[in-house]
């Protein structure tokens, strides 16, 4: 099953070896200065797509025009291919960061709005007419009443595509820059089931970015807890949100 | 600018050059085999898991969980390391072994989900009929089921489309072939190809697979109507 005829406490041993190296510890391909750049490229995609994102969920949200949009918007961003769109970028705008943010925006737009605007929509419509009732303007009811009870699912989908966009993030590396994915690119070029230490190279980068995206996904699982919370406990009067996802829910979006 | 080059955009006369067209349908039948198979394959895995998820509950969380984890796995780092561990090299079975193993959450999750809840008294109703366990499984609960495995099925193959793009980094890639060779090539023209191709597949197999569960399912049209 392991590579060639190395064992796995072979391979473990290169990977060791590779990683005693001082030079893997500094300099631009060291770990941490790509570890640095695939968090810059991460965080800063997510950001804009939140920025995009977030502001048109409500809108559609509160007012209700555009629903289906919002919806199918999620289904069409499955289905379009982000490695096709990241070369495709780099075709048009040549080597720089543009082509990356192009795509890693696009993938996460999606889930972020979807999300957002069901759990607008999805609040009680009398708790909504509650809030006019007591004299609420459009705007008082979206942040204070209709954000904060949607807050679960607002999380929930800016943690789905951050976990998306660091693992596509990878692919960066692919038009010339940097990133954890230089080490699986570089790793690939040079032949990972010849070359000892290119094995050693991405089986390190593999581990770093699914590392990454796991400690994303915890991350945002506990700020999302801190976050439903602190905005529930403020509202409390309007009584508990929904549960934001079951593991018993099947996944339809 | 790289596309300054003098060439038009869209360069269709590159179809026409050196058999770029058999290029681009070879491609896409790749592209559609691996889908195909992926998805087959894994829901071959996975349906058993589900029953058995739902047969002895304490199956489903480690269940979901461990396939919630191969999930989270970004796919570019799962297929090098399947290149780095497995003697398969560059080859289809590592492509699909990868593209499998990112259709088995949510094939496992919907069908378990689905099949859960098949109303208890539509399953009395079945063992009072004398059906037996298997029976009962493959006349009434997976038909029941069905809405929710096909939502499951539609999922996982427009996903899979996508993923199989990515495969070109390992050898394969379907239409993902032609998103390399525009990318070498500085030519638009390919790349746009077969972006294109592969959203319209999608498209086209997720219609297809609402049409099917329409047609395997007569008596929920029945009921919307009445």
């Amino acid at each position: 099953m392991v590579a060639g005829t190395d064992g796995l406490v072979n391979v473990l041993a290169e990977v060791v070896r590779w990683l005693s190296d001082a030079t893997r510890w500094s300099g631009t391909n060291g770990i941490p200065a790509r570890l640095l750049e695939h968090i810059g490229y991460s965080i800063g995609a997510t950001v804009i797509a939140m920025v995009i994102a977030l502001p048109l969920a409500f809108w559609i949200g509160h007012t209700g025009r555009g629903g289906t949009l919002a919806v199918n918007v999620a289904n069409v961003g499955r289905a379009i291919p982000t490695f096709g769109l990241i070369l495709g970028a780099f075709v048009v705008f040549g080597l720089n960061l543009i082509p990356v943010y192009i795509a890693l925006v696009l993938l996460a737009i999606p889930p972020i709005l979807t999300n957002a605007y069901v759990g607008i929509r999805e609040v009680d419509a009398e708790v909504r007419e509650a809030a006019e009732g007591m004299g609420m303007t459009g705007a008082q009811v979206l942040a204070r009443v209709e954000i904060p009870v949607a807050m679960p699912l607002i999380m929930t989908g800016i943690r789905t595509s951050a976990v998306q966009v660091v693992a596509t993030a990878t692919l960066a590396a692919f038009v010339g820059l940097g990133g954890l994915g230089r080490y699986l690119i570089d790793g690939l070029a040079q032949g990972v089931q010849f070359n000892v230490a290119a094995r050693s190279m991405v089986i390190v980068g593999a581990a770093l970015v699914a590392l990454l995206a796991v400690l994303t996904e915890f991350l945002l699982d506990q700020l999302e807890r801190i976050v439903v919370s602190s905005a529930l406990h403020r509202e409390r009067a309007l009584g508990p949100a929904e549960p934001a996802e079951s593991s018993n829910a099947p996944i339809v979006t | 600018m790289l596309l300054a080059q003098s060439r038009p955009f869209p360069d269709w006369e590159w179809l026409s050059r050196s058999r770029n067209v058999d290029r681009v349908i070879d491609a896409f039948m790749q592209h559609i085999e691996l889908t195909v198979l992926a998805v087959l394959i894994g829901f071959v895995i996975a349906a058993p898991m589900a029953i058995a998820a739902v047969r002895w509950r304490p199956l489903y969380k480690p269940l979901l969980a461990f396939t919630g984890v191969l999930f989270t796995i970004p796919s570019l780092a799962l297929f090098v390391l399947l290149i780095a561990f497995l003697n398969t090299g560059l080859t289809r079975t590592t492509s699909l072994i990868g593209l499998v193993i990112y259709t088995l959450l949510i094939l496992f999750r919907n069908t378990a989900v689905g099949l859960d809840g098949v109303d208890p008294e539509v399953r009395e109703a079945a063992e009072a009929m004398g059906h037996t366990r298997r029976q009962q499984l493959l006349r009434v609960e997976l038909p029941v089921a069905l809405p929710v495995i096909i939502a499951g099925v539609r999922i996982a193959t427009v996903t899979t489309i996508g993923l199989v793009t990515i495969t070109a980094l390992i050898g394969q890639g379907g239409l993902g072939q032609l998103f390399l060779l525009g990318f070498q090539r500085r030519n638009p023209t390919a790349l746009l190809i077969g972006f294109v191709l592969s959203v319209l597949l999608a498209v086209v197999a997720d219609l297809a697979l609402v049409a099917l569960e329409r047609g395997l399912t007569p008596w929920s049209r029945a009921r919307t109507v009445s």
